[in-house]
This record gives structure tokens, C-alpha cells and sequence, in this order.
């Protein structure tokens, strides 16, 4: 793939926050089509490093380009139509609809004064269906519980339809079906339309399944990354969660258990 | 699912109702002009008794509360996005305040109206940049920060007010505490806060569409294309201002800001885009309604305006709060 730009590049990438530093020196690039999964233990800088790959903090050192480009030199707007973000944690100050909430995902497709559109509305209504809440667009977000809302973040990201995925924790809140088909819909969008993702994951199983690659965050600013293979091993796992893991395989799957 | 058409619609209607209240008050008063007659000097502008009540005490007053109660609700608007919080209205980050005592200090020094108007304007834009500098300080700008640093500049100034108050001569206090409540008795030229209204309302509405998502959360708001340290500037330089000129024309009426919003948020949903319009003009509606049963209450004296749009405010609210939340989408 050299000569190819990479979708999302961090050259000598140094994150940190108050005073901590989560990774040092990192150089990472993601092409499209790749599935990247970040692990770590809770406060080891998954999500701060996943901002700063989204553009929205700034590193204490290095820098992140994507499609080429440094989000600076893009702006917000068109850095908006290649990548998406999905937070781990949203508040909702204002009640709103779910179709209207999925709506401002078209946000960055839309001139200044425009509306969205019979097609915007589609694309909208679709992402709702592929994240199984097409009935559900007219109730309140505030009456929706954990997974739909999780589920809703999904659709907006969706509808914006970016080239790079940056999710952080895309499956919380969700039941097994559900995680498993948003995983699913995820590594169809790497596979069918050469999208780049990103995406922190606590379930090291999963992430042996729906990524080709993983970087491991060990919070004390070491960071490894290698191909899935290499990378999801009990060795490294147990020494990442500091607990000792043990492998099962069986339909030429993997899972980690604790001992 | 919003549309320009559904926009449209509601925005007209609030624009009769606009008319409605203004014609309202200048039919209503100590002496009562009918609706043809009033029509009639509008267009004619005779040289009479009534037209020279139209044209010279209530036209002026009546464009003056209308773009007052818009500046007010529209800042309210703007604050509540930028503060994403519901309870914001446009005095608490101590815009008020800092106008409050400004007026004050003009009055109590014998200043005419025009002192007291600039001396009231000046104290707002100290207020102003007070917060902003001090929430601004170290460069990260949370809500929390910018709440609190507002909240205790309008407590500061609240408790200079009082001190005044309390110093000031007997003769002086009427005017004072008619100036604390909100008063458009002295509102006699509308031209500046009706181009302030304007101004305000040109500068935000190509933004609408990004304030909907930065009243969603900044990171999301940034993540979706909304260049946010720009915009949260913009919105609170505008909001300030807006809400400066409104207190320098009509002292600091209350209750406006913080209700008309949600109102209009009640009752239309909260798209920015259809919100802040119809914020102004409804808010503008309310004041120039409450205004003319201010004065026709127990004519010919006057009540403080203030004491009216809560009076009005209060069930309004109260009836679409309880009412089903369903039925108005």
C-alpha cells in the first residue's frame, strides 16, 4: 500500500492530559478498508487519544493528518465529510426528536442556508433502519433508554456517512444481538466502501473478530501496535488488564476469559 | 421533520401577531382610539389631538417594547444554546447587573436620561467583558465556568444595587426602583434597539443551523463541521450586546428572556433555525402587549412593565408545561 495517502496518519503522536502521558512518540496509519481496535484498561487514555485522532484536542506534541491533511488546514467543515466521531458520553439539555436528531448528522452536507432535503431524509430514515429504530422516529429522545440511545449516536454517525469511523466504545450499552450486528455494520462499511475505522473496544474476543489490527494502551505511555494476531495474545492481554486471561478457541474463534 | 414551508408558516403567524399587539397598543390607553382612526393617522398623519398621541407617545413607546422584548428573548435564546442550559435568560450572566448599576450610579448623581441610558450601557459592557475575561482566563471556556463567573459578577452587582438603594434620597428611590423593575415609560426612541434587533438578528440566523448542534454538546457540535470556539464567541458577543441596548432602553425587565424561549421552544420545537425568529417575535409581542396594560390597567398611571409580563408569562407557561408533550409535534 505505499504511495497510497493513508486515511487517518499520527506522526510521533505524544498524548497526555493533567499532567499523565498515555502514549508517547506514536506513529500510526490507518488506510481504508482497515479496522484498527484500541485496548486498554479504563483510564489509560483510549478515549483522550481517540479525540485527539478526531481533532478535538490537541496533542502535546506530534501531529494527525487525515486524508493527507492536518484539521487545521481543512476546518471544521470539511474535516466533517471525511471523518465522524462517536462519543462515549453525550448529554441531552434539550428534548428532541429522534429524527430530528439523527437529521444534524447531515449537518456538513448541507450549504448555509439549506434544509435538509427529501434525500437527506432517506438517508436519515435508512441509517435509522440499519441500526433497527426505523420506527422509532418520532419519539422523544429523553424516553429512550441506554442501547437505543447508543443505537441513535450510530444512526447519526451514519447519516453523516464519513470516510474514517473514530467510535469510542461503539457497543456500550448494547445487548449481545445488537453489538454483534453494529460490529457487524461497521466492518461491512471497512469492507464494502473502503472506510477506515477506529474503534475502542473493552471485549478483546470482539476485537480478535472485526479487526485486522490493534493498538494496546498500557496507561503508562508504552503503546504497541501490530496485526490482530499479534497483538491479541494471552501474554500481552494479561499484562495490558494486569489479570490473567486464558484463551478458548472454538469454531476458529477466540475468547478471553479471566482465570 | 423540519421544513422551510412549516417555518415559513409559523413565522408569518407570529408576524400578525406582531401587528395585532402593535395595533393593540396604539388603540389602547387613557384615551381609546378606534381601529379605523388609528389607521387613518397612521396613514394621513392628521393634525389632531389622537394623532399626536399616536404618532408622538404611543407609536414610538410601542416599537421600542416590541424591539426590546425581541432583543431579550433572542438573547435568551442564544444564552440557553451556549450555556445548553434551559434555566439561562439573558441576566445571568450579569449583563443586568452591570447596567443596574450603572443606571444607578447616573441617577443618583442627577444625570438626565441620556446619562442614565449611557451610564447603564457602559456599566453592561463592563459587566461583559468582566465575565468574559475572567472565564475566559486560563483558554478553556466550559458552560460551568462561564455560569458561575456570570452568576457571581450579577451577585456583586446585585449587592452594589442594594447598597445604592439604600443610601439613595427618597426622592430619587421612585425612579430607581421604576428603572430595577422595567419601565418603557422613558422609551421615546426606538430607532437603535429596532436596529440593534435587526443587526442581532442578521448576524445569527445564518448560524442557526450550527447552534442546533452545539446546543447538542461542543465536542459532537465540532465532530459535525461547527468551527465552536468561534461560534461560542460570536453567540456570546451577540447575546450581550443584544441584551445590553435592551436593558439601556427599558431597564431590566424581567421574565421575558427566560419564558418567551420556552414558549416558542414548547410549542415549536427547538430548531434554531425557526426558534430564534420566532423568539424575537414573540417576545417583542409579549412586551408590547404587557406594556399596554401597563398602562391602561389603572390608567392614567402607569405599572412597571416587568410586573406584567410575569403576571402574563407565569399561566401561559404553566398551561403549555402541563399539557400533553406530544400533541404540539
Amino acid at each position: 500500500m505505499t504511495g497510497q495517502i493513508p486515511l487517518l496518519e499520527a506522526r510521533r503522536l505524544t498524548v497526555g492530559i493533567g499532567g499523565k502521558t498515555f502514549c508517547r512518540d506514536l506513529d500510526l496509519a490507518l488506510q481504508g478498508g482497515e479496522r484498527l481496535a484500541i485496548l486498554g484498561r479504563n483510564g489509560a487514555g483510549k478515549s483522550t487519544l481517540l479525540s485527539v485522532l478526531a481533532g478535538l484536542r490537541a496533542p502535546q506534541s506530534g501531529e494527525v493528518l487525515i486524508d493527507g491533511a492536518s484539521y487545521a488546514a481543512l476546518g471544521a467543515r470539511r474535516s466533517a465529510l471525511i471523518r465522524g466521531w462517536l462519543p462515549q458520553v453525550r448529554g441531552d439539555a434539550f428534548a428532541s426528536t429522534v429524527l430530528e436528531t439523527a437529521l444534524v448528522g447531515r449537518h456538513p452536507h448541507l450549504a448555509r442556508w439549506g434544509w435538509e432535503s427529501a434525500n437527506d431524509a432517506k438517508i436519515v430514515r435508512d441509517a435509522l433502519a440499519a441500526v433497527d429504530l426505523a420506527d422509532f422516529e418520532e419519539r422523544d429522545i429523553q424516553t429512550l433508554s441506554g442501547g437505543e440511545r447508543q443505537r441513535l449516536a450510530i444512526a447519526t454517525l451514519l447519516a453523516q456517512a464519513p470516510r474514517l469511523f473514530l467510535l469510542d466504545e461503539p457497543i456500550a450499552h448494547l445487548d449481545l444481538k445488537h453489538q454483534i450486528a453494529m460490529l457487524d455494520l461497521f466492518a461491512g462499511a471497512a469492507r464494502d466502501c473502503g472506510a477506515g475505522v477506529a474503534m475502542v473496544l473493552h471485549e478483546p474476543a470482539l476485537a480478535w473478530r472485526f479487526c485486522d489490527r490493534a493498538l494496546l494502551i498500557y496507561g503508562d505511555g508504552r503503546c504497541e501496535i501490530g496485526s490482530a494476531a499479534e497483538m491479541l495474545t494471552v501474554e500481552r492481554l494479561s499484562a495490558l488488564y494486569q489479570y490473567p486471561l486464558q484463551a478458548l478457541e472454538s469454531n476458529g474463534r477466540v475468547s478471553f476469559i479471566p482465570r | 421533520m423540519p421544513t422551510r414551508r412549516r417555518a415559513l408558516l409559523i413565522i408569518s403567524a407570529l408576524a400578525l401577531l406582531a401587528l395585532a399587539s402593535m395595533a393593540l397598543a396604539l388603540m389602547v390607553g387613557s384615551i381609546n382610539i378606534p381601529f379605523h382612526d388609528v389607521v387613518a393617522i397612521l396613514f394621513a398623519a392628521p393634525d389632531s389631538m389622537p394623532a399626536e398621541v399616536v404618532l408622538s407617545l404611543r407609536l414610538p413607546r410601542a416599537l421600542s417594547g416590541f424591539a426590546c422584548g425581541g432583543l431579550l428573548a433572542l438573547s435568551g435564546a442564544l444564552l440557553q444554546v451556549l450555556l445548553r442550559n434551559p434555566l439561562a435568560d439573558p441576566y445571568v450572566l450579569g449583563i443586568s447587573g452591570g447596567a443596574g448599576v450603572g443606571a444607578l450610579l447616573a441617577i443618583l448623581f442627577g444625570f438626565g436620561l441620556i446619562g442614565v441610558n449611557g451610564s447603564a450601557f457602559l456599566g453592561a459592557l463592563g459587566a461583559m467583558l468582566l465575565v468574559f475575561g475572567l472565564a475566559h482566563g486560563d483558554g478553556s471556556w466550559t458552560q460551568t465556568r462561564l455560569l458561575l463567573t456570570g452568576v457571581i459578577v450579577a451577585a456583586g452587582c446585585g449587592a452594589a444595587v442594594a447598597l445604592m438603594l439604600s443610601i439613595a434620597p427618597d426622592d430619587k428611590l421612585r425612579g430607581m426602583l421604576f428603572w430595577l423593575m422595567g419601565d418603557l415609560s422613558q422609551a421615546n426612541d426606538p430607532r437603535l434597539v429596532l436596529g440593534v434587533l435587526v443587526a442581532a438578528l442578521l448576524v445569527c440566523l445564518p448560524f442557526a443551523r450550527e447552534l442546533n448542534l452545539l446546543a447538542r454538546g461542543a465536542d459532537m457540535a465540532q465532530s459535525l463541521g461547527v468551527p465552536v470556539a468561534p461560534l461560542r464567541r460570536g453567540v456570546y458577543v451577540v447575546a450581550s450586546l443584544a441584551t445590553a441596548a435592551a436593558v439601556t432602553q427599558a431597564g431590566a425587565i424581567g421574565f421575558v428572556g427566560l419564558i418567551v424561549p420556552h414558549l416558542v421552544r414548547l410549542a415549536v420545537g427547538n430548531d434554531q433555525r425557526l426558534l430564534l425568529a420566532a423568539s424575537a417575535l414573540a417576545g417583542g409581542s409579549l412586551l408590547v402587549i404587557a406594556d399596554t396594560l401597563a398602562r391602561a390597567i389603572i390608567a392614567p398611571q402607569q405599572l412597571p412593565v416587568g410586573v406584567l409580563t410575569a403576571l402574563i408569562g407565569v399561566p401561559v407557561f404553566l398551561f403549555l408545561l402541563t399539557r400533553d408533550p406530544q400533541a404540539g409535534r
